[in-house]
This record gives C-alpha cells, sequence and structure tokens, in this order.
C-alpha cells in the first residue's frame, strides 16, 4: 500500500513539530484570535458536561438555592446516585446496557475479525464474490427499516436482548478497516510462519492480531459505543419496561420527565425527577464513553484514515 | 459442518507447506490446458487445490456473510412489499405473508405524489440538509486547520481530545444536554430568570428554532471529529512546498489559500459527494426522539415518516415503498455528485473507469 508513509501516530508526529525557521513568528492578534476560537470551541462542549456533572453531585439544598442547574459546585451530595444504583429501573437499564455493549462487541469483533481476516488475501479462492458480498450492502442498505421491522417479528425476537445486538452485529466500514490493517501485516513474517506449519488460525491469533492491537481497541470502541449508544432498537424492538437499556431509561426520565419506576420517594416530591436525579441519569450515561475514548484517541487517526482511503 | 472440518485440520498434517500459497494476481501460464479453456485452471492451480489452501479463509469469513444475509439482504428483498398489498396477518410470519398478500404493482407509489405529508417530510428532510450543508460542513475544516496550526503539543492533543468527545455520546445524550441548557427549565431560562425576564424561553419546544436545532446539535456532537479526515490529509502535505511559497513572499494567508486547501481539495470533494448522497438521511434518532417537543409537522423527515406509517400506523407496504424511492434518489445522487466530482478533476468516491 502507497498510502502507509502518512500513517504516523499522533504523538510522534506532534512530538517532531517545530517551527521551520522561514515561518514568520505569530502577531500578539493572531494568537489571541486563535486562542479565542479554540476556547469558545472547547467550553461549548465542557461547560455544559460540566454544569451536569456538578448539579448531578450537588445535594437538594444547593440545587433549589441556584434555581435550577448548579454552575459552582457547593454542597456535595451522592444522594441522587445512591438513590438510582439501589436497585429499581435505572439499576437494572444500566445491568442490561453494559450486558449487551460487552456481549455485543465480544461477538461483533469475533464475526469482523474474522471476516476481515478471510477477505485478507488477494487472490483467494471467491475472494471476489465474498468481498463483493460486503460492499453491495453499503450501497443498498438504509432502506430496510420496515422488512427488517417485519423480520426481527418472524424470527421472534421481538422484545428480546438479542434483537438489540443482532441487527447491528455487523458493520461493514468497520471490517474494512481491519481489512487494510491485515493486508498490512508484513507479510514475511506471515509466510514464514506458514512454512513452519502454522494454519490460518494459527497466523491470525498468533501473528496477525497481536500487531494489530491498535486498531483492535480503536474497532472495539467503535462497536462498543454502537451498542451502548443505541436508543433506536430498544426503542422499536423492546415493548416490556423492565427490559429497556439505559440510552431508552434516560430519554424517560430526561425528555419525558418520567419517574424511574423503583424509586422511593426521597428525591423530590412531585411527578417529574428532580434535577439531581435527571443529571445523574446523564452521567451514568456518558460515563464509560467519556472514560474510554480518550486511551484509544491516539490510534483515531489511524484507523480512519486507512477507512477512508481504503473504504 | 464447521465442526468437522475445524477436527479434521487438527488430526491431518497441514498441506500448506508442500504447496507455497499463490497471492497477489498470478499471470496465467499459457499452458495446453489454459488454452483449451480447462475450466478448473485458475492462475495454473486447479479449482480443487484452492479450494483445499483456502477453505479456512472461506470459512472465516462464513459468520459474517451469514449475518449479512439475514439481516441485510433479506430486508433489502423485502422491499417487495412494496408492491404489494401487504397484511402482516395473511400467513405465519413476513414469508408466508408476503406470499399470501395481493400484488397491487405501483398503486403504492402512486399513493406517495398525491400524498401531501410525504412531500411535507421530503421538503423538511431538504432543508434539514441544506442547512447542514451550509452550516456544518465547513465548520471542521476551518477547526482542523486551526488545529493544524498549534505547535504546542500538549495544548493540541487535549483540544483533540475534547473536540473528539461528543461523537461518542448517543443522541438521547446530546439532546438532553441541549434540554438542559436551552430547555423551559434550562440554564439559559433560568438566568433569564434571575434578571427578571421571565418570558417563558424555551428553544427546545419551538417549531419555528427546530432547524436551527438540529443543526446546532450536529455541530456540537460531530464537528469535533470531522477534522480527523482533514487533519489526517494535512500531515500528508510536503513542507517544502511551505517554505518555497514563504521564500516567494506568500504571507501566512496566502499560504493556507494557495497549499493548504487545495491540498484538502480531494477530501472536500470525497465529503461532499458523500453528503449529497446522505440528502435524504438526517439523523432518525434526532428527530424521532424530539417529534414529541416540537410537533410532527416541524420534525417530520422521510424516515420518520416511514416509521410513523409503517410500524405505527401499520400501513407496510406503503411505507416499503417511501422508503425504495429514499435509497433509489440517495443512490442517484451520489452517481450525480460523483459526476460533478469528476468533471471538477477530482476522484470521489470512486474512480473514473
Amino acid at each position: 500500500m502507497s498510502d502507509t508513509s502518512v500513517l504516523v501516530e499522533d504523538d510522534e508526529e506532534i512530538g517532531r513539530r517545530r517551527r521551520p525557521p522561514w515561518e514568520e513568528q505569530p502577531t500578539k492578534v493572531g494568537l489571541t484570535a486563535k486562542g479565542v476560537i479554540l476556547g469558545i470551541a472547547l467550553l461549548a462542549i465542557l461547560f455544559p458536561l460540566w454544569i451536569v456533572v456538578v448539579t448531578s453531585l450537588s445535594d437538594a439544598e444547593t440545587i433549589s438555592r441556584a434555581g435550577g442547574l448548579v454552575v459552582w459546585p457547593d454542597g456535595f451530595s451522592l444522594a441522587a446516585y445512591r438513590e438510582l444504583l439501589s436497585g429499581g429501573q435505572v439499576a437494572r437499564s444500566m445491568v442490561i446496557a453494559v450486558g449487551i455493549t460487552v456481549v455485543g462487541t465480544v461477538f461483533s469483533m469475533t464475526i469482523s475479525v474474522l471476516a476481515a481476516y478471510g477477505l485478507s488475501r488477494m487472490g483467494s479462492l471467491w475472494h471476489r464474490p465474498l468481498l463483493m458480498t460486503l460492499l453491495a450492502t453499503m450501497f443498498f442498505g438504509g432502506a430496510g427499516l420496515i422488512p427488517s421491522y417485519l423480520l426481527i417479528q418472524t424470527l421472534g425476537l421481538m422484545n428480546s436482548y438479542a434483537a438489540l445486538i443482532l441487527p447491528m452485529a455487523v458493520n461493514v466500514f468497520n471490517i474494512l478497516v481491519l481489512r487494510a490493517f491485515f493486508m498490512n501485516v508484513g507479510q514475511e513474517i506471515v509466510d514464514s510462519a506458514r512454512i513452519d506449519g502454522a494454519g490460518e488460525f494459527r497466523i491470525l491469533w498468533g501473528i496477525v492480531l497481536p500487531l494489530s492491537r491498535a486498531v483492535l481497541a480503536v474497532i472495539s470502541l467503535f462497536y462498543a459505543v454502537g451498542y451502548w449508544s443505541n436508543w433506536f432498537n430498544g426503542f422499536i424492538y423492546i415493548q416490556d419496561q423492565e427490559k429497556l437499556p439505559l440510552q431508552n431509561v434516560l430519554q424517560q426520565i430526561v425528555i419525558e420527565g418520567e419517574r424511574p419506576a423503583g424509586m422511593a420517594q426521597v428525591i423530590g416530591t412531585g411527578q417529574i425527577p428532580s434535577l439531581a436525579v435527571q443529571t445523574a441519569v446523564m452521567v451514568l450515561a456518558l460515563l464509560p464513553v467519556a472514560v474510554l475514548s480518550p486511551f484509544v484517541q491516539r490510534h483515531f487517526k489511524k484507523g480512519m484514515l486507512i477507512g477512508a482511503v481504503k473504504g | 459442518m464447521s465442526n468437522s472440518t475445524v477436527s479434521r485440520a487438527a488430526t491431518e498434517p497441514d498441506p500448506e507447506p508442500e504447496r507455497p500459497p499463490v497471492r497477489g494476481r498470478v499471470p496465467r501460464p499459457r499452458s495446453r490446458s489454459r488454452r483449451r479453456g480447462d475450466p478448473r485452471l485458475r492462475g495454473g492451480v486447479t479449482f480443487r487445490h484452492r479450494l483445499r489452501r483456502d477453505r479456512f479463509l472461506i470459512l472465516m469469513t462464513l459468520p459474517c456473510i451469514a449475518a449479512l444475509l439475514v439481516f441485510a439482504y433479506i430486508p433489502i428483498a423485502g422491499n417487495v412489499i412494496a408492491f404489494q398489498y401487504f397484511s402482516p396477518y395473511a400467513g405465519d410470519g413476513f414469508f408466508e405473508s408476503m406470499a399470501n398478500s395481493a400484488w397491487v404493482g405501483l398503486e403504492q407509489f402512486d399513493r406517495m405524489i398525491n400524498d401531501s405529508y410525504f412531500w411535507d417530510a421530503l421538503q423538511n428532510t431538504l432543508v434539514f440538509s441544506a442547512l447542514q450543508l451550509v452550516f456544518f460542513f465547513p465548520v471542521p475544516i476551518a477547526l482542523a486547520i486551526l488545529i493544524n496550526s498549534i505547535l504546542h503539543s500538549k495544548v493540541r492533543a487535549w483540544a483533540q481530545a475534547v473536540l473528539y468527545l461528543p461523537h461518542f455520546f448517543s443522541w438521547v445524550l446530546v439532546i438532553t444536554v441541549f434540554q438542559q441548557i436551552l430547555g423551559g427549565a434550562g440554564l439559559v431560562a433560568q438566568s433569564l430568570r434571575d434578571n427578571g425576564w421571565d418570558d417563558g424561553f424555551d428553544l427546545m419546544t419551538d417549531p419555528g428554532f427546530f432547524k436551527f436545532l438540529i443543526t446546532f446539535q450536529v455541530i456540537w456532537k460531530d464537528a469535533g471529529w470531522g477534522i480527523i479526515v482533514f487533519l489526517a490529509a494535512l500531515s500528508t502535505i510536503n513542507q517544502e512546498l511551505y517554505e518555497s511559497a514563504a521564500v516567494d513572499g506568500a504571507g501566512r494567508w496566502r499560504r493556507i489559500w494557495h497549499i493548504t486547501l487545495p491540498a484538502l481539495r480531494p477530501v472536500i470533494a470525497l465529503l461532499l459527494v458523500l453528503q449529497v448522497g446522505n440528502m435524504l438521511t438526517v439523523g432518525m434518532e434526532q428527530f424521532m426522539i424530539q417529534r414529541t417537543a416540537v410537533g410532527p409537522g416541524a420534525a417530520e423527515v422521510l424516515d420518520t415518516y416511514v416509521w410513523n406509517t409503517g410500524i405505527q400506523n401499520g400501513q407496510f407496504s406503503y411505507a416499503a415503498a417511501i422508503g425504495i424511492v429514499k435509497g433509489v434518489f440517495s443512490l442517484l445522487l451520489v452517481l450525480a455528485a460523483n459526476r460533478v466530482a469528476h468533471a471538477m478533476g477530482e476522484q470521489g468516491v470512486y474512480k473514473r473507469s
């Protein structure tokens, strides 16, 4: 592949950057303008998250004194979290969401890695027709909501956790990214392993996968975020309130303003869940992705570029 | 089936070492059998040999192919119900019902042409798409150039980490965040109240503002993520170009105009083509979730209309017809946009053959 030379890891590239001698020194106005624009962009993302987190950690008195959302932390209280996680619907929906995410990601990665490796050798038998079978879905997909719904019904998956996993188990784009990486693994190592008598599964497990850790992390994150963040499948396929995953419960509590079932009346007295509860559910929904994605972040560019070039 | 193959592999010596594998496009030898057109011979290796050599590779792709057949190809084929009066009660399950439902030709499409709600949904969809094209599309490009100009590595890494973050949030979460800021009980309304303006500020339920709200949400969520592909393109620019331009007296802005932007051109063209191809698809979850707040008049787009007529009201055939039309037009849009990209000398999604 000719485009491998550009696939520099982000931090290496940053480390090498210096202001070249021919470049003008930055003007004060320019620097300030740059700082202001970047500052606004970062604040627009961080400030809403800040007030959500702070409000969820505030006690009832602070919230009522602020007249709503809390900007400056004052009285600290974990009451909302204790309430939510001590059982009841939010806790259950979180367990469901974690379960779906873990099972789904393992399932998706297994299928995707096998398919990506199986398609990674140009000129292997039926290579082209098999690859076309994958690619064609990218052109014709997206027009099948109604038949998909009827299919899920016919398969008896309605109201089952499988309906939250199976329809989104395979992502062709992710497979193409994996495949591009596997094709890039040094063929000399693979060839010598084959001469030593290693079979395909052995080569995949022992050589190719350990060399592709970065892309495996990125694609796993993509799949995991897909499962964790999916609201739509829960919305159309799950009817039982107790089986809903976290995103759907979050929508009911914050947007519809419904009280979560099984919650004691300690927090707030009215029908609308208190702000502390609402924001605490939001924090629970954003926590896993906010914690995980920075670790994988430095590999993003590498993965995305190959995907863009090859896909 | 897979069980037997795997156990056989465990007991039998691997056949691989005897015949080194053939990779890539091997020129076919001009053997006698080739000239006779022996169908068993491909690349000088018999079909039997290739099957034996590649059987594990084929086996590995089967789970994925099976999943795609069931959850992608069957739904695509299932769209034929658009040419029926499909009744889910006509039989036991989807396929039997389909077999028992009456065929009506293009009647559903006829109905669509005369359905004013369909045209409203289409119009809404195009308005949302156009707004995104104008307001969303340039933001990642500008942000990428800005980030790229930051030399301080720590600042750069942190800025990127923060900018990527919202992409990983679910739509529900993004909308709830907006609700907490711009909603009737949100931060803006709250500070307005504190300052004595109690005018019931609530942008989340305002149908007139909805198209801008949607656009803001898209920018908030994905503008940061969009910079990745531009940053990748920027890192490929030959630095000597900048140097020689500087020596020739080009200032900072002229260098951006004459070197940076032209270097980004292929990526911009590619993304524009894809964006145009997605004109008829605007984030479905975003609209479904906010539909009740602003009313279907403002929030109905093609995707939600399909869901509403099909799954909510049980008019499966009609909804499938809308889905087909949407899919076909999206494909045509990609092809047309790609043509334009070619005419402008860009590569687009696929190469000109």
